[in-house]
């Protein structure tokens, strides 16, 4: 890409913290350019003209003057809001467990146009009546997928055989299932039913679109969900901030009050 | 050429405050160095004074000097103890106060839900709220988190921790800024603008 002065593209805000007196510094995630941190001058002021496009979750047009440390937001508009996860304590949560998935994943300033689709379609998901949870685990096996990390469903990663039908393991360290003849010899293995491991071969076969309407019951979601946590954390390190608050506000939905 | 000491920590230390870079830094260091001596060790009893002469409020968490528990705001007999405004901050108290349009007490949360940042609600002062609430007088709760994501996580939590309880929960108005203008206002801000419409 040439170096222009200034150059336009369209992005989410995936996080942002205070700067100065009045600026903010944003992480966008962009199509071309990947993860990106820029510059807002002046947003916290209430006449500002671009705060309100500068929303966290917003998809936004944004311009921007190449600066010295980060590029400097010139203009923003909005593209689309997700208004509902606004009002929705959920549907917020679910979409910070998104968008701090990606930033932990996505290295700073590398084009990956699947995964800024993936995260605009799992928004826009987040913003319907369909499950949350199911949105949230297309989301991770895709995410995974689009960044490198796609985990082998298939065959034993250990023994290298095809898997049968049969409740498996997965090994994060190893990036997939393991048979139960060779999980013996295999430390740091959760295990994994056939069920589960059925959805989430389907999920990785999928269309996004078509992955998200797929019926599956709540007791595998919620088996699925640690699985995949497992893996996760094993990649980034550390646990993922907004997996505990997700899970804090959604038992609260569901009536277990205070 | 290295600095002298003293000189080189200050300008360290001034670095780590918010919004200020190293030129800044320096800057600030070598001004210090010509004032009178008066003027800087004023400034340094000041910032020992700071941290060893003020706490939160026992009531409020306000920000209150040593001697004021509760502070002054929740003592004053004058203000409408029913009516109590959950802020994120300190200085929203003042900005609040300074519209003089508000009679009623406060409550400082020190922060907004924000899980990205790793701030949930249990680093916040949700629960003493709560439980304020419970004992107390309180009849109308007004959140006046910000009209940001975080700011109305925060207030959707709180309202459902108040729920059953008998208070009235009000949300501060949305709308357009005074000197804005309507043609670079987002869609969110003029659908609530729209919305919370009031009658002339």
């Amino acid at each position: 890409m040439p170096r222009e002065r200034t150059y336009q593209t369209e992005a989410i805000i995936l996080r942002r913290r205070n700067w100065g007196e009045a600026d903010r510094i944003l992480t966008l995630f962009t199509p071309q350019r990947g993860k990106i941190r820029v510059r807002a001058v002046g947003v916290r002021k209430p006449a500002s003209r671009k705060a309100g496009h500068l929303e966290l979750f917003h998809r936004a047009t944004v311009f921007l003057a190449r600066g010295r440390d980060f590029d400097i937001v010139t203009q923003a508009e909005t593209v689309e809001s997700f208004s509902r996860l606004r009002d929705d304590l959920v549907r917020s949560a679910a979409a910070s467990y998104a968008a701090e998935l990606l930033d932990r994943l996505a290295p700073e300033e590398l084009e990956n146009q699947d995964a800024y689709r993936l995260i605009v379609q799992t928004l826009e998901a987040l913003c319907t009546d369909g499950n949350i949870a199911l949105a949230l685990r297309c989301y991770d096996l895709k995410l995974l997928d689009s960044m490198g990390y796609r985990p082998e469903l298939s065959l034993c990663t250990v023994g290298g055989e095809a898997i049968q039908a049969e409740d498996q393991f997965f090994s994060p360290a190893r990036g997939g299932v393991v048979c139960p003849r060779c999980a013996n010899r295999t430390e740091g293995r959760y295990p994994v039913s056939l069920t589960a491991l059925k959805v989430l071969r389907h999920i990785q076969r999928s269309p996004l679109a078509d992955a998200f309407r797929l019926r599956v019951r709540t007791a595998t979601l919620d088996e699925l969900e640690p699985v995949l946590q497992h893996y996760i954390q094993y990649l980034l390190e550390s646990p993922l901030r907004s997996r505990k608050y997700f899970s804090e506000v959604s038992r609260m939905q569901g009536g277990g009050e205070v | 050429m290295t600095l002298p000491k003293p000189v080189s920590r200050l300008i360290e230390e001034f670095q780590r405050l918010p919004g200020i870079g190293p030129k800044t830094a320096s800057r600030l260091a070598y001004h210090l160095l010509r004032v009178p001596e008066e003027q800087a060790s004023t400034l340094g009893q000041l910032l020992l004074d700071l941290r060893a002469q003020t706490r939160f409020c026992s009531v409020c968490f306000n920000i209150t000097d040593t001697a004021t528990d509760p502070c002054a705001v929740c003592r004053d007999p004058q203000r409408d103890g029913s009516l109590l405004c959950v802020v994120e901050a300190p200085l929203d108290v003042q900005a609040i106060e300074h519209s003089q349009g508000f009679k009623g007490r406060y409550h400082v949360l020190h922060g907004a839900i924000s899980p990205v940042e790793g701030i949930g609600p249990e680093n916040l002062k949700i629960c003493e709220l709560v439980e304020r609430v419970r004992v107390g007088e309180i009849r109308e709760v007004i959140l006046a988190t910000n009209p940001s994501m975080e700011g109305e996580a925060t207030a959707m939590y709180i309202h459902r921790q108040l729920q059953g309880l008998p208070v009235r929960v009000t949300r501060l108005a949305r709308g357009l800024p005074v000197g804005g203008d309507l043609e670079y206002a987002d869609e969110t801000t003029l659908f609530r603008a729209i919305e919370g419409r009031s009658e002339m």
